[in-house]
C-alpha cells in the first residue's frame, strides 16, 4: 500500500513513457501551433517579407543603377580621348602645314638672296676680273718694259755704242713672242 | 527529491521530463486552449521572429545592419531554394515556406536554450506541420492537373511490366511522405535533447569530477546546433520537393 502511493507520486513528478505520445495534450499543443504558424504567416507576408524584398530590390537597383551610371561614364570617357586624340591629330597636321608654309616662303627668300648674292658675287668677280686683266696687261707692259731696259744695259755694257734702241725693241719683242 | 529521499540510486535520470506539458497558472487540467509551456515558447519563438525579420529590418538600408543582413540571408536562401526546386511557379506559395522554415528553425535554436521546452520535438507539432503540408499538396496538385496528378504514381520512363509494380511503390512512398517528414524533426530533436540530459543527470551524479560528461555535453550540443539548422532545412526543402509534384506533376 505504502509503496504504492510512493509509486503514484513518483509518477505525477516524473512522466513515465514518451510525453510525446499522450493523446491528452495533442488538442493544446496543435491549438497553439496554428495560432503560433498563423501569426507568424501574417507578420511574414503583411510587413516582413514585402519589405525585404523591396530592400533587396532596391539594393539590386542601386548596383544596376551605379553600374550603369560607371558604363555610361567609361563611355564619355572614352569618347574624351578619341575626341583628345582627333584635335591632336588635326593640330598636327595644322603644325605640319604651317612648317611646310614657313619653310616654302624661307626657301623662296633664300632663292631671293641667293640669287642677289649670285648676281653681285658674279659683279665682283667681273670686276675682279677686269682688275686682274689690267694688272697683268700692267705687269706684261713692265716686264717688257723692264726687258727692253735691262737688254739696252746689257747691250751697252758689252757692245757700248752699238745700243740701237729700235733693234733692242724688235729683238726683245721677237724674243717675248717666242 | 521523493526518489532521493526513498533512497534511490544516484543515476535517477529523467530525460523525457523536459518533454512534459505543464499549465502555465495553476495545476489544472489542460485542455485545448490552456495557456501551458508550449504557448509560451511559441510565443517566444514568435517574438524572435518578429525582431529578427521586422524590427531588424526596421531599417530599410541599402548597406544592411548585422540583423537586416541575416534576415536578408535568410530570404535570398530559401527564394533561390524553392526556385530552384519548383520553378517560377512556386514564388507565391513563398511565404507558406518561409513561415514554415522560420518557425523550425528559430523554435529548435530557442529549445536548446538550458531549461527551454522544445515545442518541435512533440510529434503533436511536427505532425500537424507534415499533414497541412500532405494535405495542401494533395489538394492543389488535384486542383491545378486534375487527374493527371496522378501520373506521379505512373513512371513513364518505365518498363511497362514494371510501372504497376512501381506505382504500389509510389503509392506507399507518397502516403509514407507525412509520416517520415514528421518523425524525422520530432526524432531529432527529442533525441539530440534526451542525450543532453542524460549526460547533465551523469554530471549531476559525479558531482565535482563531471569533466567527462560536460564535454561530452560540450560536444552534443555543438552537434545539435548543427543538427537543429539541417533539419528545418531538411523539412523546408522536402516540402519543396512536394510541392514540385503538384506543380510539375510529369516526371
Amino acid at each position: 500500500m505504502a509503496s504504492e502511493t510512493t509509486h503514484a507520486a513518483e509518477a505525477a513528478e516524473h512522466y513515465v513513457g514518451m510525453p510525446q505520445l499522450n493523446p491528452d495534450w495533442f488538442s493544446n499543443q496543435i491549438f497553439w501551433l496554428v495560432v503560433t504558424l498563423v501569426v507568424i504567416f501574417f507578420v511574414l507576408s503583411k510587413v516582413a517579407l514585402p519589405r525585404i524584398a523591396a530592400v533587396l530590390a532596391e539594393r539590386h537597383g542601386a548596383i544596376q543603377g551605379d553600374l550603369d551610371k560607371a558604363e555610361e561614364m567609361k563611355a564619355k570617357a572614352i569618347a574624351a580621348e578619341e575626341a583628345y586624340n582627333a584635335a591632336l591629330a588635326k593640330a598636327r597636321a595644322e603644325a605640319g602645314v604651317i612648317v611646310a608654309e614657313a619653310k616654302a616662303e624661307i626657301q623662296k627668300e633664300l632663292d631671293i638672296a641667293i640669287a642677289l648674292a649670285d648676281a653681285e658675287i658674279a659683279a665682283k668677280a667681273a670686276e675682279s676680273d677686269v682688275e686682274i686683266q689690267k694688272i697683268r696687261d700692267g705687269a706684261l707692259a713692265a716686264i717688257k718694259d723692264v726687258a727692253n731696259d735691262t737688254t739696252a744695259e746689257i747691250v751697252k755694257a758689252i757692245m757700248p755704242g752699238a745700243d740701237d734702241a729700235k733693234a733692242v725693241k724688235a729683238a726683245v719683242a721677237a724674243r717675248l713672242k717666242g | 527529491m521523493a526518489s532521493e529521499a526513498e533512497g534511490g540510486s544516484p543515476f535517477n535520470i529523467h530525460p523525457m521530463d523536459q518533454f512534459v506539458i505543464k499549465p502555465l497558472f495553476g495545476d489544472g487540467d489542460i485542455t485545448w486552449y490552456t495557456p501551458t509551456n508550449v504557448t509560451l515558447w511559441m510565443g517566444i519563438t514568435v517574438l524572435i521572429i518578429i525582431a529578427l525579420l521586422v524590427f531588424g529590418t526596421r531599417g530599410r538600408a541599402i548597406v544592411p545592419s548585422r540583423s537586416q543582413s541575416i534576415a536578408e540571408v535568410i530570404y535570398s536562401f530559401l527564394y533561390s531554394m524553392l526556385v530552384d526546386i519548383t520553378g517560377k511557379e512556386g514564388v507565391k506559395y513563398f511565404p507558406y515556406i518561409f513561415t514554415l522554415f522560420i518557425f523550425i528553425v528559430v523554435a529548435n535554436i530557442v529549445g536548446l536554450l538550458p531549461g527551454a521546452f522544445t515545442t518541435t520535438s512533440h510529434i503533436a507539432v511536427t505532425a500537424t506541420m507534415a499533414m497541412a503540408v500532405f494535405l495542401t499538396v494533395t489538394i492543389l496538385g488535384f486542383v491545378k492537373n486534375g487527374m493527371a496528378f496522378l501520373g506521379i504514381f505512373w513512371i513513364g520512363s518505365a518498363p511497362l511490366i514494371l510501372r504497376p509494380i512501381l506505382a504500389i511503390i509510389e503509392i506507399i512512398s507518397y502516403f509514407v511522405r507525412p509520416v517520415s517528414h514528421s518523425i524525422r524533426l520530432a526524432g531529432n530533436m527529442m533525441a539530440g535533447h534526451a542525450v543532453i540530459k542524460v549526460f547533465a543527470g551523469f554530471a549531476g551524479a559525479l558531482g565535482i569530477g563531471a569533466v567527462a560528461p560536460i564535454i561530452a555535453i560540450m560536444a552534443v550540443y555543438g552537434l545539435e546546433m548543427l543538427v537543429v539548422v539541417i533539419q528545418a532545412y531538411v523539412f523546408t526543402i522536402l516540402t519543396c520537393v512536394y510541392l514540385k509534384d503538384a506543380l510539375h506533376p510529369a516526371h
